[in-house]
């Protein structure tokens, strides 16, 4: 979707302020939001482009005022209602009323973290040969899915050059909604900045994206 | 204690103790330290360097000192002729196993804005500017695959150890918004 996460290019931000020394969090809710939403995902309840995508459906004022931990508490709030886990009444009370639904896995416990502290892979066997190899010329598509979709708009119908073939991954405009893996052929592919922002633009630079072969055409 | 945890533990879904168990890696074990022990060995060993650069989650899986490495981690090697800058504009895809998790400037919409349009401002914001000539290569990290800068070893460490070495790696550096320290930035 075409939602306020999707910044690349946006001017009017300001400068980019470093803070020395910074800690993994700045308030102890922020570490028990994060670790939450690995939790959740461990025991089944979403996977990574299912969270994503409730971050990014969440309402687009309330996204720009928010910090990035309010930003998924939100959206985790939202998840687990939207999906039956938990009442609407349950959240405002800040305490259940009943036990909880049996999830596809078991909850998570403190002495088996390796699998959520550890990324899984997201490669699948290829259900046919990849389309582009290095070298070849493509085209971004211009799409504007109201779903989920990794291709930013700022890399949308233009012109690049697959570089890297980084094999066959779960698609996430698929798994976001729910609709299984959907492998694609997954490219690193590499748009001059004259491409993508005009002949002004520094010729020194070039920007790569990663993108799934349905979202790209021969050019 | 926030309403969702507390919500979420008494249905069932949740274990405290293993949210502690969470929080704690992230504050104690699992930093830019990690991905410096990487950069260090690429430095001084030209065979791992080039298996870093050929397969980095395979590469760093030898090294049994450094945390476990989920898939498709790349390594993108700086040059003096290449420079390059990760970023995710569309959420906060970081290598979290290699540098910890990312900072607030990362995730923010200032950098993630900007930094695929403008990077050589951006540098700038961090005091960093590169030669004219040089050219800038920006990652943007949108599906699993995960970046890492390989940085250039700086000057005047000849015959220093991995460990020593290591020091120099600043976090910026694997991420491409600055460079290794110099011997003369550390206390030795």
């Amino acid at each position: 979707m075409n939602g306020v996460h999707d910044l690349g290019g946006m001017d009017g931000f300001g400068p980019v302020e470093p803070e020395p020394d910074e800690p993994a969090f700045h308030a102890a809710w922020e570490g028990r939001v994060m670790a939450i939403n690995r939790a959740m995902g461990a025991a089944g309840a979403w996977n990574i482009d299912m969270a994503r995508d409730a971050r990014e459906r969440l309402p687009a004022d309330f996204a720009f005022r928010a910090s990035y931990y309010e930003r998924w508490e939100r959206a985790m709030e939202d998840q687990v209602v939207a999906g039956g886990l938990v009442a609407p009444d349950e959240i405002a009370a800040g305490h259940a009323r009943s036990r909880g639904r049996s999830l596809p896995k078991p909850p998570l416990s403190a002495d088996k973290l390796d699998p959520v502290m550890t990324r899984g892979t997201f490669a699948r066997p290829a259900p046919a040969p990849a389309r582009f190899k290095a070298g070849d010329r493509v085209r971004t598509r211009n799409i504007n899915p109201e779903t989920h979709t990794r291709l930013p708009r700022y890399a949308r119908n233009h012109v690049g050059v697959i570089e890297r073939v980084q094999g066959c991954h779960v698609f996430p405009d698929s798994s976001a909604l729910g609709k299984g893996d959907d492998p694609q052929w997954l490219y690193t592919v590499v748009f001059e900045a004259t491409e993508l922002w005009g002949e002004d633009a520094d010729p020194r630079l070039k920007i790569s994206i990663e993108a799934f072969e349905p979202y790209l055409e021969a050019a | 204690m926030r309403a969702l945890e507390t919500v979420l533990t008494e249905k069932g879904y949740v274990d405290p103790a293993a949210l502690d168990a969470i929080v704690d890696a992230y504050q104690t074990k699992i930093g830019p330290r990690n991905g410096a022990a990487v950069v260090a060995k690429a430095w001084t060993d030209p065979i791992f360097k080039r298996a870093l650069l050929d397969d980095a989650t395979k590469a760093v899986a030898t090294l049994g000192h450094v945390a476990r490495t989920g898939d498709h981690l790349v390594a993108v090697e700086n040059t003096a002729k290449r420079h390059n800058v990760i970023v995710c504009t569309l959420c906060s895809c970081y290598p979290w196993e290699v540098l910890g998790l990312p900072p607030v400037w990362y995730k923010s919409a200032p950098y993630r804005s900007r930094v695929v349009k403008d990077p050589r401002g951006v540098l700038a914001d961090f005091g960093l500017t590169l030669p004219k000539d040089t050219e800038v290569r920006v990652w943007d990290s949108t599906a699993e695959t995960r970046f890492i800068v390989l940085p250039m070893r700086p000057e005047g460490t000849d015959g220093w150890s991995e460990q020593q070495l290591a020091e120099l790696v600043t976090r910026d550096s694997m991420v491409g918004t600055g460079l290794a320290r110099r011997p003369s930035e550390i206390q030795r």
